[in-house]
């Protein structure tokens, strides 16, 4: 089996579902400059709401796509109100508060959020139902799944559309001005409330078919599954360079093919065994004897390398790969 | 008079599209008080932004007292002897007058962490120090009777002193004022036109933007015009003021 | 509390603290204990109200400090490497480590918009917790999820800190004088809170709270000082790690969640940030909390529905994430506000 290709494979997978989950963050970032720490929370949400709609029907004699579809289409209104209701109760109130207040309020949301999940869904990890058939695809020396495929083709087609919406329509367009500067837009007729609360709206839209994806790709649900989501796609949307759509994109991709390349390899990397002359060396023949291993790193540290990433995006481009460097205003 | 405190050597600043500052070139002399003017948007506040440190420039050098000064880092800036005030007012709203000065003596002392919870004599010494010369200096420019104050409580042109306090607090030896009267009634003015004199008098070097053309006219040893980023005079007031592009750069944006 | 500000104010506050442990000790030890977790709470309540009260920087992972000191003395006072270093050199050792992580973690992150600390701490909390659960294989250091077992308790000479003993016709038993180390303990970290808040370092700290641009034309090397804030938030969380090792004889990863530092950060919030007698007053009322609840909530419901409908740690987390919201909403400068933060808080609020 080709593990690289398998790897990329895989990475892409998960990179467009981190690519999603970080539109959510930079677009809100973008405009009101607030990590809007929930989000992960409301993704999870889609991925329950969804679990609950597709587990009641699944049992009947509607088609699978249907019922998939029918998972979605209720998680994408649910979370979406979820959106709304977040920024207009608890973040909009406090817009001209010191900055720590609304990151406060966005931490304590995320708090409520996933404890009532807690409450309604238990706390124990659900099987998400694979309704879908999920055929087996060879390529090279890899194989890519019917699902995968799926995934990366929902999300692609949710980035063009979106990008479609904010640089040719004219609400995108005052999206976009609302976010370089929210005075002057407000003054060119811009309705920034409306602006704030459709980016909160169209990120949670978007966080509920990414949290079905995640749910259907791994196949298992849980209510603290967004905290660790959440975490590496605002990392992605750091590396692309916060506040950039396209950044986002960019970001979650790269982000999931290094966390896929680096889980993929970093066994082997560190196991001292295969490490010239110290595979021999009297300290180790013991445990390298017939095959053995002694692995540093295994694959259990797959979620640090999202971590790592964000530690160097700060260290060496705090503005991101594809972020202007912005100065505050004196 | 004659020796150059500070030299700003062919100094860029661009925004996006916007060429903030072009290829600016100023020398001040020790001991004067220097005039910066120019319509609005000229770039003024950017030169002072970049020249302590708070904007990044895109080009350019600035020598101070001979030496090159370390833009990177705008408290380097600060101990190296600059000190400046903001076109709007940027103090600790919610510290007290007298706490807002003792700030500006962060960079000339040198009380630690231990020496803070262990309360050293030394330490208390200093403190004392600190605290009797911010309190001179809220006399210096007038606002000690609201020394116990929040300095957001303090009126507007008591904000503008206390900034000035709060510069004089770091021993600077260029002191640069951003329309230090604006907002400013003819009392206040007037006030504030004694104490730069009184500066001026007491050896410091200033660095004055103002619109209020009489003031910088009446206060400035020699004046520089700014406009569109670009410097386009620069001598003693009477003859830019005579100075037809001048005279065009002001009409023609019809600022004021 | 005004009232304690008079002399025999303070002498009664005293002599209350002095028998509380033993008033406690009647209803049971097991009270005891929980105090001396209420204590422990407050003293790291008070080490986060100096990164986020009075620097205003936002520490969401600063349980992980805790879990570092935790491990420190574990590792250094157990059968686990058969080390049986002594409390007063374990404690500072890894106050330092927690700060040396501190410096680690703030370095790169200060110098740029307040909001990647927060970012950046949450991930250091979970990436803490990953490293306490991996890391015993393949050398065991840590002991994996199952954690560090029969940790030694303080010895100060002839005193054993988990044995009672008899003194003068009184049994003092191990919690009680766990109590009274932490009493003092608590004195000095009050104290010197108060001593750096008046400070050449606190107003610093204040300055760049309320203006960090101001702050840094005024000459103030605003990331340094910071990370000063930042490191020794993370040293008074070490020292308390170590304490609760000690104390608890036993850790593992699963004490140290995000949870944790959710309370931590709502006793700082809910007291009102910066301020240190909102803070220990905000932190005492919380720690009780789970009590509380495991108290009244848990019988309610089971006499009302016959089973647990809510579990009682569930809905602690929905009232700590509330006090938060809640807070910044109505009250954003908590139920015991420092004046001069009060009034940037209400101000603006009012805007
Ligand atoms: N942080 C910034 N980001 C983008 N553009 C800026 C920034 N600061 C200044 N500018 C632009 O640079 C130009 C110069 O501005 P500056 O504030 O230096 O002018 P000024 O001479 O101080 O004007 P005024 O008399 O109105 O204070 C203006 O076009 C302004 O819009
Ligand atoms: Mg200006």
């Amino acid at each position: 089996m080709d593990i690289f290709l398998q790897q990329i494979i895989n990475g892409l997978t998960t990179g467009s579902v981190y690519a999603v989950v970080a539109l959510g963050y930079t677009m809100v970032y973008g405009i009101i400059q607030l990590i809007n720490f929930a989000h992960g929370e409301v993704v999870m949400i889609g991925a329950m709401v969804a679990f609950t709609v597709i587990t009641s029907l699944a049992g009947g004699t509607l088609p699978a796509p249907v019922i998939l579809l029918a998972g979605v289409l209720a998680a994408v209104p649910t979370c979406m109100v979820i959106g709304y209701t977040l920024e207009r109760a608890a973040y909009r109130p406090l817009r001209h508060a010191p900055r720590l207040a609304p990151l406060i309020t966005a931490i304590g949301m995320s708090i409520i959020l996933q404890h009532l999940a807690l409450l309604v869904w238990g706390r124990n990890p659900m099987a998400f139902p694979q309704i879908m058939e999920n055929p087996v695809i060879l390529v090279g020396g890899a194989v890519i799944t019917g699902v995968q495929i799926g995934i990366i083709l929902l999300s692609f087609t949710m980035m063009a559309a979106l990008t479609w919406f904010v640089y040719r329509t004219r609400f995108g367009i005052a999206i976009r001005a609302t976010a370089e500067n929210v005075r002057v837009a407000e003054l060119m007729g811009v309705n920034a409330n409306r602006v704030i609360a459709a980016t909160f709206v169209i990120g949670a839209g978007l966080g509920a078919v990414a949290g079905v994806m995640f749910g259907t790709y791994y196949g298992i649900v849980h209510y603290t599954m967004g905290f660790t989501l959440g975490l590496k796609a605002f990392s992605a949307a750091v590396l692309g360079g916060i506040g950039n759509i396209a950044g986002a994109m960019v970001g979650g991709i790269l982000l999931g093919l290094v966390e896929a390349l680096a889980t993929g390899y970093i066994g082997d990397l560190t196991n001292l065994c295969r490490w010239p002359g110290l595979g021999t060396s009297s300290m180790l023949a013991e445990r390298c004897v017939d095959g053995g291993n002694f692995v540093v790193f295994g694959s259990n540290y797959q979620d640090v390398f999202a971590f790592l990433m964000l530690i160097l995006v700060l260290v060496f481009r705090p503005s991101g790969l594809l972020g202007e460097r912005v100065s505050e205003r004196a | 008079m004659t020796s150059a405190l500070l030299e700003a050597r062919g100094v860029g600043k661009r925004f996006g599209g916007v060429q903030a500052l072009k290829d600016v070139s100023i020398t001040i002399h020790q001991g004067e008080v220097y005039g910066l003017i120019g319509p609005n948007g000229a770039g003024k506040t950017t030169f002072f932004n970049v020249l302590t440190g708070l904007y990044p420039r895109d080009g350019g050098e600035v020598l101070f007292a001979g030496a090159p000064l370390n833009l990177a880092s705008p408290h380097e800036v600060a101990k190296a002897g600059i000190a400046r005030t903001f076109q709007n007012i940027r103090l600790f709203g919610n510290m007290t007058a007298l706490e807002n000065v003792m700030v500006g003596r962060h960079v000339r002392t040198h009380a630690g962490v231990f020496g803070a919870m262990l309360r050293l004599r030394s330490e208390r010494a200093e403190e004392e120090a600190i605290r009797r010369r911010s309190e001179e200096l809220l006399h210096y420019v007038g606002v000690a009777d609201r020394a116990n104050d929040l300095a957001r409580h303090l009126s507007y042109g008591d904000q503008r002193r206390l900034e000035i306090a709060r510069a004089l607090a770091t021993e600077p030896r260029l002191l640069a004022l951003d329309e230090p009267a604006a907002g400013m009634n003819a009392t206040e003015t007037a006030a504030l036109r004694v104490l730069i004199d009184g500066l001026r008098t007491d050896g410091l070097t200033v660095l004055l933007i103002e619109h209020d053309v009489k003031l910088v006219m009446g206060l400035c040893d020699r004046v520089a015009v700014l406009e569109y980023g670009e410097k386009i005079a620069e001598d003693v007031p009477a003859v830019v003021r005579a100075d037809p592009k001048v005279i065009e750069a002001y009409i023609g944006t019809s600022a004021h | 509390m005004s009232f304690l500000k008079g002399r025999t104010g303070l002498i009664i506050l005293g002599i209350a603290l002095l028998i509380l442990p033993f008033m406690l000790g009647m209803a049971g030890t097991a009270w005891v204990r929980i105090m001396n977790f209420a204590v422990l709470y407050v003293l790291l309540a008070l080490g986060l109200n100096i990164v986020v009260g009075y620097a205003g920087l936002l520490d969401l992972g600063y349980i992980a400090f805790f879990a570092v000191g935790a491990y420190v003395y574990a590792l250094l006072a157990s059968p686990h490497f058969g080390l049986h270093l002594p409390f007063w050199i374990i404690l500072p050792i890894g106050a330092f480590v927690a700060c040396i992580a501190g410096m680690v973690l703030g370095a790169p992150t200060l110098r740029l918009r307040g909001d990647y600390l927060a970012i950046v701490t949450l991930g250091f909390g979970e990436i803490v917790r990953i490293f306490m659960n991996n890391l015993s294989n393949p050398i065991n250091i840590t002991n994996g999820p199952k954690g560090v077992n029969l940790i030694d308790p303080f010895h100060i000479g002839p005193i054993n800190f988990a044995k009672t003993d008899t003194i003068a016709g009184l049994d003092v038993s191990g919690p009680i004088k766990y109590y009274y180390f932490l009493l003092l303990v608590l004195i000095g970290v009050i104290i010197i809170n108060r001593r750096l808040q008046d400070s050449r370092i606190g107003r610093a700290w204040v300055a760049i709270r309320e203006d960090e641009m101001a702050a840094k034309a005024a000459g103030i090397n605003t990331r340094n000082i910071k990370l000063l804030a930042f490191a020794m938030g993370a040293s008074f969380g070490g020292i308390s790690g170590g304490m609760f090792a000690a104390i608890q004889g036993f850790v593992s990863p699963e004490s140290f969640i995000l949870n944790e530092s959710i309370m931590v950060l709502a006793m700082v919030v809910l007291g009102g940030m910066g301020n240190i007698w909102g803070v220990v007053a905000g932190a005492i009322v919380l720690a009780f909390v789970p009590e509380i609840l495991r108290y009244t909530v848990e019988p309610a419901q089971m006499a009302l529905f016959g089973h647990t409908l809510i579990e009682p740690e569930v809905l602690r987390m929905l009232i700590f994430g509330s006090a938060l919201v809640l807070t910044m909403r109505f009250r954003p400068a908590g139920f015991w506000p420092e004046t001069r933060h009060k009034r940037e808080l209400v101000e603006a609020a009012e805007k």
